[in-house]
């Protein structure tokens, strides 16, 4: 008995010494400001900073290897607490949400073919899609599956539409559309010119009710100038000078061009 | 005549040849429009060496050849080149450059075209390899690899057989059996010519025994040379895949990827390559049309026609008497690896062998069950794959998980598809992760 807990009592004191002494001589620094990172990230891991999880990027903050607001998700709050925790000035991140730049719904866009298979954008838009215009949304929702925040959903007519309180800017669904539609824009700037198609105005008329004909109405009615031809077939808006004026909605003669606000609005009426 | 093992995976599958089988090969004339693809064969795209507005003449060479794998491109008819400008290319499945020639009708030929003989005893090597490399000679089976590049094999290798593939596999076409049963004489000589621009002693005609008619005609034509033989087998899909065959034929078995037919020994050629050398060689036409089926219970008239490079499938379905019915499908290729397309008006490529037109009632799909692990895909995969595991990391996107099953390995030969119970898209899933793996890895090597 008493030879017993002599023994265990001996063995035990000098592993102990030798841990102790190993936690010592192994020790592995490591910058606490990492954890305290970790803790005021979102911790969805959703990819959108372009590191693989929140972890990774706390690491990266913490080494200098990504700015303080490199998390689209927190925004500015976050941003924050990370610069404070980092010691230095927040840099105002402009939360960004996504907006699917077409309306090629059934009624709007002619569809040449029909399609069964694989339930993914990316094999339908192998096989060139079923719409007339190739540069439409392909309608599998693709993006859907992409978002961890429940935040776009397929709309009844076939287009997915933007949770825009939901979304928190990752971008994940900007990725997963094959066609490149969906982009991320300030979540402040409300009117958005809602086509993609580089073709030519006549061959977009036939495609789709709704496309861009490249008729320049909205560059010449644009009271800031911030709206400009792309490749000389697509107008687009450069989103640095928009004011939301709204102008451009009225002038545009095939309701390419819509306004948040006034969608809302035609949501609650 | 070599005695065929049965090799392992594959199906029996049913072979509808009858449909077009009995059909002679037709002349399918000059159609309004020609749309000839810069990327229409394995390698790297042929570059333009005219100008919209240039007037061209048949046979005259209008795309050269660009880096170690490719393949030059020559104007099927006489005619104006209309534009060169991108237009979807279905096999790609994306948007890709093509010369758009309006053909002027007069069918003239290119003044500089100059036939070689039909004498092999005086052609040297070096002149049916350089013959091969300026007709744009790819491999009409299908895959379109560009054929100059098979016949110089790197000097380590060596070669001892070279097998002609007959087979034709895919259910359906009968593009290769109508060439074989009119044209063996040719053939025979193209494919000589060809074993002797790889330097081969040993030469083997492959044909499945679903096509009696062409096995006798071959067989007599290639009865004077004791240099080759024929090969019956039975009638298995997919038998006609290069790897399959060689293992059929030869016993031999290729290594995996990047594992070549050359590993072994063995260069494969498809018996329309064979006679689109005989062609240049005897008339110095280089390759500017090729046999193509148009059947399926959705056309008319299921024919077989001599069709220009370039000319538009809805030419072509008009030919056989337009469709039948509502149609429910049309497909370039046969039922297991052809593509459907949304649009009539692309044209025919290099390597299409036929343009399949299924009724709507033949393509009505039914609900996609859950996998049922009964690994009837496994058993199936002709190359030895686990379809089973690789569709599931690709329909959930697990990339990596999926390249480490050897996802790049697939043929695509649709056998797994064939055979599910459950009805699951597999080799679709499957097709789609390679596509993505390959566009990743066209990315990392841009970086």
């Amino acid at each position: 008995m008493v030879s017993a807990i002599i023994s265990l009592g001996l063995s035990g004191l000098v592993i102990g010494i030798l841990l102790a002494y190993a936690a010592h001589k192994f020790k592995v620094e490591t910058d606490p400001r990492v954890a305290e990172i970790i803790s005021v990230l979102p911790g969805a891991n959703c990819g959108g900073c372009g590191f693989p999880g929140c972890a990774a990027l706390a690491q990266a903050i913490a080494e200098g290897k990504a700015a303080t607001n490199a998390c689209v998700v927190g925004g500015s709050k976050v941003a924050e607490m990370i610069a404070k925790i980092m010691g230095v000035e927040s840099e105002a991140a402009e939360p960004v949400v996504a907006v699917v730049y077409c309306q090629g719904n059934c009624d709007n866009a002619v569809i040449s073919a029909e399609y069964e298979g694989l339930e993914d954008c990316h094999a339908l838009h192998a096989l060139g899609g079923t719409k007339k215009c190739s540069y439409s949304c392909v309608g599998l929702g693709s993006c859907v599956k992409a978002c961890v925040f429940d935040a776009i959903h397929m709309g009844e007519d076939g287009i997915p539409v933007v949770d825009r309180e939901k979304c928190t800017g990752c971008g994940a669904c900007a990725k997963a559309c094959p066609r490149g539609i969906i982009e991320m824009v300030p979540a402040s700037k409300k009117v958005h010119i809602l086509c993609r198609s580089y073709d030519k105005g006549p061959v977009t008329r036939k495609n789709c009710k709704v496309g861009c004909i490249a008729c320049q109405a909205c560059v010449r009615a644009c009271p800031q100038k911030t709206i400009f031809m792309d490749r000389g077939t697509l107008a687009k808006i450069d989103y640095k000078g928009c004011d939301n004026c709204g102008i451009c909605v009225t002038k545009c003669p095939v309701k390419t061009i819509k306004s948040y606000e006034e969608k809302a609005e035609a949501a609650a009426s | 005549m070599v005695k065929a093992r049965r090799g392992s995976g594959g199906v029996p599958v049913p072979d509808k040849k009858e449909l077009s089988g009995r059909m002679p090969i037709e002349d399918a004339g000059i159609p309004a429009e020609l749309t000839l693809f810069l990327s229409q064969h394995t390698g790297a795209p042929s570059k333009p060496l005219v100008n919209v507005g240039d007037e061209v003449k048949r046979g005259q060479k209008i795309a050269e050849a660009q880096g170690a794998v490719s393949a030059c491109l020559h104007a099927p008819t006489s005619g104006k080149v209309k534009a060169i400008e991108p237009r979807y290319q279905p096999v790609l499945g994306r948007e890709s450059d093509a010369i758009v020639i309006a053909p002027d009708g007069e069918h003239a030929l290119y003044e500089g075209l100059a036939p070689v003989g039909d004498d092999l005893e005086a052609i040297s090597q070096d002149k049916i390899r350089e013959v091969v490399r300026e007709s744009g000679l790819v491999g009409l089976g299908g895959a379109a690899f560009p054929t100059a590049v098979k016949l110089q094999p790197p000097p380590d290798k060596k070669i001892d057989t070279y097998l002609l593939n007959g087979a034709e596999c895919e259910p359906y076409l009968t593009a290769d059996q109508k060439l074989m049963e009119e044209a063996a004489q040719d053939i025979v000589f193209g494919f000589r010519a060809l074993m002797k621009g790889a330097g081969v002693e040993k030469g083997i005609i492959c044909i499945e025994d679903n096509k009696p008619d062409a096995i006798r005609a071959m067989e007599e034509a290639a009865k004077p040379y004791p240099e080759l033989e024929v090969a019956v087998l039975s009638h298995r899909y997919p038998r006609g895949g290069e790897k399959q065959l060689i293992e059929a034929v030869l016993g031999r078995e290729v290594p995996p990827p990047p594992g070549l037919p050359l590993d072994v020994g063995v260069i494969v050629s498809n018996v329309g390559t064979a006679h689109a050398l005989a062609v240049a060689l005897k008339t110095g036409l280089p390759l500017v049309e090729r046999i193509v089926s148009v059947t399926g219970e959705g056309v008319a008239r299921p024919s077989n026609f001599r069709a220009l490079i370039g000319t538009p499938v809805s030419y072509l379905i008009e030919k056989a008497g337009g469709f039948s019915g509502k149609p429910g499908k049309v497909i370039l290729g046969g039922p297991m690896m052809g593509v459907a397309v949304k649009d009539t008006d692309v044209p025919v490529l290099k390597g299409t062998s036929g343009v399949l037109v299924l009724p709507a009632q033949a393509v009505k799909s039914e609900p996609v069950l859950p996998c049922v692990r009964c690994g009837r895909c496994v058993e199936a995969c002709p190359m030895r794959l686990l379809p089973v595991w690789m569709a599931a990391y690709a329909e959930n996107g697990y990339l990596e998980e999926a390249e480490k099953m050897r996802v790049m390995d697939c043929c695509e030969c649709g056998v797994c598809s064939y055979v599910c119970p459950s009805r699951r898209p597999l080799t679709q899933s499957i097709r789609l992760a390679k596509s993505q793996i390959a566009a990743k890895r066209r990315a990392a090597a841009k970086k």
